[in-house]
This record gives structure tokens, C-alpha cells and sequence, in this order.
């Protein structure tokens, strides 16, 4: 057990290195303005592509709300920074938290829903959600809200990533994940274990939704202005197409993938109109080549050389 | 000996099928008892009914002191029932090792914060259940497919796995059905030495399907035969296999 601890440990360990060089290369100036906007944007499309895996890859629960659920912590977050003054951390932990009911109140009924009937269910309610926002005056309706304090910087983005990537890595790691685990391998096999399927489904559902605010949080307090067309349904096909690509049930892959996608799209920023196409033949390709993403139910901690050593370590 | 399981008249409608009716059974503390009928006999149908995944239309069903009526599979599991499938139901994607974990779930009890933040009790209990894991796979000579992915399992081993997790529930009543299908002659007679050896080792009371009936009758106590849905006869192996009306329901026709 202690190697867990340890492995722990070197994880955070990696993820300071990572940060300090990062953040050394952005006071240097080696990174500009444009790619450091694109790190910060990487870094909460991995909160949300990990968090949406929890709910569709982990879990199984094809859901495609996951930028209904940003759009709540998004201005919940700017309306208590900027109306109310709260310090960011309370406003982020409050709009994941507002996200997080929201997401437990609405997951209870669709929950007994499956497969493409959740679907549509859950992208019906993303753009709900929007549209309630669309018509709510005190938060700009669909002009936007203006004058959001730029309280987003590097440490954040990156902190409340890693913060993310361990709380799931470890949820799915305990005998909670596995009960969600066993809901996506086999519902009725799941039930007949003595796992309480509702209860698991929504737990997942309410912490996917949890994690989708605070990353609407810390998207929103990057800009001066956001408007409700931030959070349509294609930016919930957006996560999914990270997830998908990466690889369900894999934080591994939610990482890559956001990694890529969030690449392509800046990289294509001047060409959108090839952005679309580009996605197409790249999901095509994957569908064809490997349909379980780059990294289907595979950590890179799983791979090869490392899972050998690691077995001969474990048998000794 | 004190009485395990008791239906009073249950029955389950299918639209218009009597899939069950009028079910009648008991079962005391320890037995180990054969329910027999041919294809389509509502055999399954009565699993799912004591398993929770059906309710009955009518009837009720008793499982020590208890009413199980209304209750969902994963409670009733948790009450001390577990089961296996017909048609195998394996985590498929997962590792052998895994499939057995996921049954000890109702047994551990570190909560979602305990995990999430990796302290309590959570090493502690996580390192019990592997371990309690492992010892199960070894019983059923799973051992060393532990890090496998069960779908990679030969048939009779997946077979076998199936009944390791549902011992991992630490049920007082383990219902088995049809655990020798598309076994050879050889793995049914180690299965169900197997069977008898689990039973005493874990002091469990066993209520088992099979269409083999020179298996069932070596080995069971008890045993109901079940045609369209009724209890034709009930008795110990040796009546049953004399029984008019179970060689008629066997061999078809008038006997
Ligand atoms: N969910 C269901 N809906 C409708 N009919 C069903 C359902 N489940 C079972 N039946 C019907 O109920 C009857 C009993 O089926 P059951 O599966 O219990 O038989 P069985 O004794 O297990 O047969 P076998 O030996 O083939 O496994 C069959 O006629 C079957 O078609
Ligand atoms: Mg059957």
C-alpha cells in the first residue's frame, strides 16, 4: 500500500515540475499571449473532459449537458466575483457546488433513462439551462455579463486541474469508482453485487457536474465578458469529442484529448470553417483505426514497460 | 434446522403467461437444494423473483424473518442473497481480480471523502479486500488469471469467476443457474465437488438449476421439479426419480 502513497506523491511531484517550468517559460516571455490563453484553456478542457469521463466513460451514462453544467458555475462564479465581490475561491467552490445540485436534482428523474434517451435528455437540458440564462436580465441576458474581474491565472487553471485529475483518479480507484465501473460493464450484474445503481449514477452524474462549474468558474474569470453562446450544445459535443478521442474511462486519455482538440482548434483558430472538417476526418480515422480512443480504459501508467516492471515488482 | 427461505404461492405474469405459479418452496439453514424442469419452465423466472429483478404479481417471499417484497436486487443482496447467471454476466472488460472486488462493495465502509482524499480507512480496507479477493480466486483456482481481463477467461473459468464474485458478497444463500452449462463431463465433476466443499467451508445454503439430472440427483438434498410454471414434485432424489410425473415431463408424452 505504501507504493500507492508513493506513487501518489510522484504524481504531484510531476505535476510541480510541469507547473514550474510552465510558469517560468510564461515571465521569460517564451510563451506569448495567444498560446498562454490556449494553456489556460487546455487546463480547463482537461478538468471538464476528466469530469465528463467520469459520468460517460467510468460510469457509462451517455451524457452531453456538460456545458449546461459550465454555463451554472460560469455565472454563478462572475455574478458573486463581480456583484458581491466574494474572494475567487468561494465563488468557484459555489458555482461548482450550484452546478453540483443542479446536476443531482436533474439526474435523479433521467438517470432511469438509457443510452441515446439520456442523450437527448441531457443535451435538451444544456441548452435549457442556456437559454433560462438567455432570459435572466441581472446577468446581461443574451448580451452577456460584463466588467468579470480577470482573477484567472496560471496556478489556478493548473492547481484546480491537478486537484480534478486526482479526486477522479482516485474516486474510480476506490470501491465507489468500481461500483460505477461495474454500472457500465453490466448494469444487472452490477445490481445482483449489491451496488445501488441510482445512487451511483447520480453520485457520478453530481460530481461530473460539480467539477463542470468550478471549470465554468475559472473559464469565465478569463475574459472581461461572457455570453450564453459560450455554452451551447456544440461545446458539450465539444467534451465529448475529448473524452471519445482519448479514450472512455481513461484520464489518461481526457488529457490527451483535450490536449488535441484544444491544439487543433487554436491552431485552426484563423481557418474555423476547416476546424469542423478537420474534427470529422480525425473522429472517422480513430472510428476506423482504434474505437476505443488513443487510450480506451488504459492509464499510461498501465502501458507496457511500466505495467512489467510493475508486476514484477508487485509478485516479489 | 431453522428455516432460510420461504415462498407462499408466488406467481409472475407475463402479459398473459404464467411464467410462475403458484411457487411453493422452502429452504433451512445449510441444505443444498436442486430445482429441475424442463426448458421454459420458469425456472430463471423464479430467480429473478427471489432476486428482486421481477416482483411477483402475487404471493410473498420470506428470507430470514424478512419480507423481500419491494425490495431491489442490490438490497436484497445486501440482505444475503447472491446469485449467478444463465447466461454468464462478467465485468467483461475488467480483470478477474477486479469482477471479485466490486462484490465486496456493500462490505466496505470507508465513505466518498475516506477515498477521494486516500485516508481513514480506505488502505486499510482496500488492502483487506484484495486480499480476501485473491484468497477466493485461489479457492477456485483463479489464482494466477488474477491481472486477465475476464472476457479472455475459457468458458469454464468465466463460469467459475461468476460464482467466486457472488461468494464476495458473503451471501447466506448463493442461488446457481445452470453452473455446469457448456461444461465437459470433467469440469461439472470438479464443479460440483467444488460446490459441496464451499458449502461447508462457508457455511452457505445453496439453491441450484441444472438441466444434468444425474448431477443434480448426486448431489442435492432436495429437489423441485418445475413444469409450466408449477412445482410437478418435491422430494428427495431418489422419489423424484421415480416420480410418474417427472419422467413424463422429461421424456414428453405419457409415461
Ligand atoms: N421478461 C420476460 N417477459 C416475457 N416472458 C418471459 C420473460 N422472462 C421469461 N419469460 C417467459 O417465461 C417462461 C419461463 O422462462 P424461464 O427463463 O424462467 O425458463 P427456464 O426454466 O429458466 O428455462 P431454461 O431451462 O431454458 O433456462 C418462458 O416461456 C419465457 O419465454
Ligand atoms: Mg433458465
Amino acid at each position: 500500500m505504501n507504493t500507492i502513497r508513493k506513487n501518489d506523491l510522484l504524481l504531484i511531484g510531476l505535476g510541480i515540475v510541469v507547473f514550474a517550468v510552465l510558469q517560468g517559460m510564461m515571465t521569460e516571455g517564451l510563451i506569448g499571449a495567444f498560446w498562454k490563453l490556449n494553456i489556460f484553456i487546455i487546463c480547463i478542457n482537461i478538468i471538464l473532459s476528466a469530469s465528463l469521463n467520469l459520468i460517460n466513460g467510468y460510469t457509462g451514462q451517455f451524457s452531453l449537458g456538460h456545458a449546461g453544467f459550465m454555463a451554472v458555475g460560469a455565472y454563478v462564479g462572475v455574478v458573486l466575483t463581480t456583484n458581491f465581490h466574494w474572494p475567487f475561491l468561494l465563488a468557484l467552490v459555489a458555482g461548482g457546488a450550484a452546478a453540483a445540485l443542479l446536476g443531482c436534482l436533474i439526474g435523479l428523474p433521467t438517470l432511469r433513462l438509457n443510452g441515446d434517451y439520456l442523450a437527448i435528455a441531457t443535451l435538451g437540458l444544456g441548452e435549457i439551462i442556456r437559454i433560462v440564462i438567455m432570459n435572466i436580465q441581472y446577468v446581461g441576458g443574451a448580451a452577456g455579463f460584463t466588467g468579470i474581474p480577470h482573477l484567472t491565472t496560471f496556478p489556478w487553471v493548473f492547481f484546480v486541474m491537478l486537484f480534478t485529475l486526482i479526486v477522479v483518479k482516485n474516486f474510480v480507484n476506490s470501491t465507489h469508482g468500481r461500483a460505477c465501473i461495474a454500472i457500465r460493464e453490466n448494469e444487472i450484474a452490477a445490481e445482483a453485487m449489491g451496488v445501488n445503481t441510482t445512487k451511483y449514477k447520480v453520485i457520478a452524474f453530481t460530481i461530473g457536474a460539480a467539477f463542470a462549474g468550478v471549470a465554468g468558474g475559472l473559464f469565465a474569470h478569463c475574459f472581461y465578458i461572457i455570453n450564453p453562446s459560450s455554452f451551447t450544445f456544440m461545446q458539450s459535443f465539444n467534451y465529448l469529442i475529448m473524452v471519445v478521442m482519448g479514450g472512455l474511462g481513461s484520464l489518461t486519455g481526457s488529457i490527451a484529448g483535450a490536449f488535441v482538440v484544444t491544439f487543433i482548434s487554436a491552431a485552426l483558430a484563423s481557418w474555423p470553417e476547416f476546424r469542423m472538417i478537420i474534427y470529422a476526418l480525425a473522429l472517422i480515422l480513430l472510428m476506423f483505426y482504434r474505437p476505443q480512443g488513443l487510450f480506451g480504459y488504459i492509464e499510461l501508467t498501465q502501458i507496457g514497460i511500466i505495467q512489467r516492471l510493475k508486476l514484477k515488482g508487485g509478485h516479489k | 434446522m431453522a428455516e432460510l427461505l420461504k415462498t407462499n404461492h408466488v406467481s409472475k405474469m407475463f402479459g398473459g403467461l404464467k411464467a410462475v405459479s403458484d411457487f411453493d418452496v422452502y429452504i433451512n439453514q445449510g441444505e443444498l437444494i436442486g430445482l429441475i424442469g424442463p426448458n421454459g419452465a420458469g425456472k430463471t423466472t423464479a430467480f429473478n423473483l427471489l432476486t428482486g429483478v421481477y416482483q411477483p404479481t402475487s404471493g410473498t417471499i420470506t428470507f430470514d424473518g424478512k419480507s423481500l417484497l419491494g425490495m431491489k436486487p442490490y438490497q436484497i443482496t445486501q440482505h444475503g442473497i447472491a446469485r449467478t447467471f444463465q447466461n454468464i454476466r462478467l465485468f467483461s472488460e475488467l480483470s478477474v481480480l477486479d469482477n471479485v472486488k466490486i462484490a465486496y462493495h456493500s462490505h466496505v465502509k470507508y465513505g466518498l471523502l475516506e477515498a477521494v482524499f486516500r485516508m481513514g480507512r480506505y488502505f486499510q480496507e482496500e488492502q483487506e479486500v484484495t486480499e480476501k479477493s485473491l484468497e477466493l480466486l485461489k479457492i477456485f483456482k483463479l489464482a494466477d488469471k488474477a491481472y486477465e481481463t475476464a472476457k479472455n477467461l475459457p468458458y469454464g473459468a468465466q463460469r467459475r469467476l461468476e460464482i467466486a464474485r457472488a461468494l464476495a458478497a458473503q451471501p447466506k444463500l448463493l442461488l446457481l443457474d445452470e453452473p455446469a452449462a457448456g461444461m465437459n463431463p470433467q469440469e461439472t465433476q470438479e464443479l460440483m465437488e467444488m460446490i459441496r466443499w464451499i458449502r461447508s467451508q462457508f457455511g452457505l445454503t445453496i439453491l441450484l438449476i441444472e438441466h444434468d439430472m444425474s448431477l443434480v440427483m448426486g448431489i442435492c438434498e432436495r429437489i423441485y421439479v418445475l413444469e409450466y410454471g408449477q412445482i410437478i414434485a418435491h422430494g428427495v432424489p431418489e422419489e423424484i426419480k421415480h416420480n410418474p410425473d417427472v419422467i413424463r415431463a422429461y421424456l414428453g408424452g405419457e409415461a
